[in-house]
Order: structure tokens, then sequence, then C-alpha cells
């Protein structure tokens, strides 16, 4: 597939890089990301993901766009309250570059769907907001072998770490079990300052288009904490992959996904 | 003796336990905190046998839960 003179204008800051060059840009229009959460941290990937040219786009979502969502989810607009995220953030993607293809999942993940959802994509972005579905994500995609980002973000900080499937430590590597229920605070609980998603999500497509592109080291192996009140970043190693991890361990335990009881934060029935 | 935590180099008392740092440190939602010394996990039943020696290397990993 040779680029249109469009493409070649619309890229030109990608291909003038000697890392990414046409043959990474050609990577990225031939990929496939999904996007779960079209919130805090998945508005903002999707934003630049779309805007880098990843052909294909998958984001999952089951909510609907609320004015206390604006602060942070900067995909969607104030004339989209009340429209489902997944299209909101689909007509923002498709406005900002039409040769990506955008396919929705107006729903939560559960064990039941989310192995069929992750089975064609490249990569997967964890821009959920609650323990239950972090966890299902981390084992279904070590079980499926799909390179994951998985992040988190409450009040001024916010921490990411990228798992690629037997290779290295996974989230359950560091996290044996979600905390109980409303153990530790959400951000509808506690808040959180809205550019962290920026920062964040940003951090986890930039892991996607390494990952992609095949340029650079991955956060594979560590977690980066970010304070934005101290302005620090630290990354912390993690130990190898396995050592007696439930789930990505050559001998696991958990060989099935399970839904843990839903967290209060943000979950509205559909 | 000197320790790192979370980077930082720190001067603390011989003979200090992972649960005395915790208590230290204020680390929030201490049940639930995942602490590495020198790059491997210890099991938090290990907290209170765990004794820390002179330039070990500390970090407390967090549940964050946020994200939409």
């Amino acid at each position: 597939m040779a680029f249109t003179n469009e493409q070649l204008e619309r890229y030109s800051r990608h291909i003038i890089l000697k890392e990414i060059g046409a043959k990474g840009q050609k990577k990225l229009l031939n990929a496939k990301v999904l996007i779960i959460g079209a919130g805090g941290l998945g508005a903002p990937a999707a934003l630049y993901l779309a805007a880098a040219g990843v052909g294909t786009i998958g984001i999952a979502d089951a909510d609907v766009v609320d004015l206390s969502n604006l602060q942070r989810q900067v995909i969607h607009t104030t004339n989209d309250i009340g429209k489902r995220k997944v299209d909101s953030a689909a007509e923002t993607m498709r406005a900002i570059n039409p040769d990506v293809t955008v396919n929705t999942y107006y729903d939560f993940v559960s064990s039941v769907n989310i192995m069929d959802m992750i089975k064609d994509y490249d990569f997967i972005l964890d821009g959920t907001d609650n323990f239950p579905a972090k966890f299902l994500i981390n084992d279904a995609c070590v079980m499926a072998k799909k390179p994951l980002s998985h992040a988190g973000i409450i009040r001024f900080k916010g921490q990411l770490t990228t798992i690629l499937p037997g290779e290295g430590p996974c989230y359950r590597c560091i996290f044996k079990n979600p905390p109980p229920k409303d153990a530790v605070p959400t951000c509808k609980q506690a808040g959180v300052i809205g550019a962290m998603g920026g920062v964040i999500g940003s951090l986890q497509a930039m892991e996607a288009v390494k990952y992609i592109t095949g340029v650079g080291e991955l956060l594979s192996g560590y977690l980066l904490t970010y304070d934005a009140l101290k302005m620090e970043f630290h990354k912390i190693k993690l130990p190898p992959r396995g050592k007696g991890c439930a789930v990505c361990s050559d001998t696991p335990t958990i060989t099935e996904l399970i839904d843990y009881e839903q967290a209060a934060c943000d979950m509205k029935a559909h | 003796m000197k320790i790192t935590v979370a980077g930082e180099k720190k001067e603390v008392a011989d003979g200090l336990t992972v649960s005395a740092l915790i208590e230290l440190e204020n680390v929030e939602t201490p049940q639930y905190v995942t602490v590495s010394v020198n790059e491997e996990f210890v099991d938090s039943e290990g907290f209170e046998s765990t004794v820390l020696r002179e330039g070990d290397e500390v970090e407390f990993l967090y549940f964050m839960g946020g994200g939409r």
C-alpha cells in the first residue's frame, strides 16, 4: 500500500523520524489497538492514537457522557452529554483522522465478552476505573498473550506498566488480588486532577506506538509512578515474571477468568 | 544505617523491620501496599519478620484504581 499525498503530509513529522519512517507509519496504519474505557486515560490515548494513524482502534465503554466527565475526558464535548461515550469518542477520532477505522463496544468487560473483544487486536490499553476490570483485563491479556498497557490514576498521582505476557511481570505479580470493595479510594470518592489522565493516558499511547513500531524500550518489568505535587517520576524495577504469580507463572493456579464484585465507583446499571 | 526508600536515601535505626518502616513512612492503606526490597517482593506475612539491612532499596507499590 502506497501513501497518498495527503497521508505523506499528515504523517510527515512521523515519517521524518529515523526511528519511525515510512515503514513505521505503515505499521501504525496496519495496527489494531483496543482501548478499554473511554474516560480520563482512554480519552487522551484515543486522541493520540487516532492522530498517529493507528489503522483500527477499538473503544469499549458502557457509560454515557456526563457533565462531571468533561473536566478530564477531553475526547468528549459539552454537546456530547448524554451520548454513549463510545459514540462520542468514535466521532472525535473519525473527525481527527479519516484513515482510522473505529470499532465501538458499548459494554463493560466481563469474563463472558473479554476474550472475544481482545482477540483481533495487537495491543490493549487499560483505561478502566475499577479493580475488578483491571484484574480481568490483566488475566485475559496474559491468557491470550496480548501486550497490555496497564495504568491507574488518583488525586495528583498516576502509574503505569507495560505487560508483555510470557516475557515480563504482569499486574498480578505486583498485586495478588483486588483490594476489598471500597478499601482503596476511587476517583469519584477521592478526586483526580484532570491533566493526570492526559499525562498517563498519553504515556500509554506512547507505549502502544513504540510496541507497534518496535522502537525503543518498553516499560516492561517496571512500574513508572508520577507524583504531580512533587513533580517526580519514579521508575520501580519489578522482579522477573511469574515467580509464584497465580496467572502468569508457568504453573498458574488461575486458569479461568474471574468476575470480581464491582466497586462502587461509577458503575451504573446498563 | 542508610537505606533507600522510593529512590530517596534515608538514615534509619538499625534493625528496622519492613512493618516499622511502613509506619515510619505513613504509608497509606498499609494493609494493601506491596513492598519490594532489593527488587524482590516481600510477602505481607513477612513484613514483621523482615529486618532491613544497610544499603537496602525499598519500594512501596500502591493500588491505583482510577482511570475513567
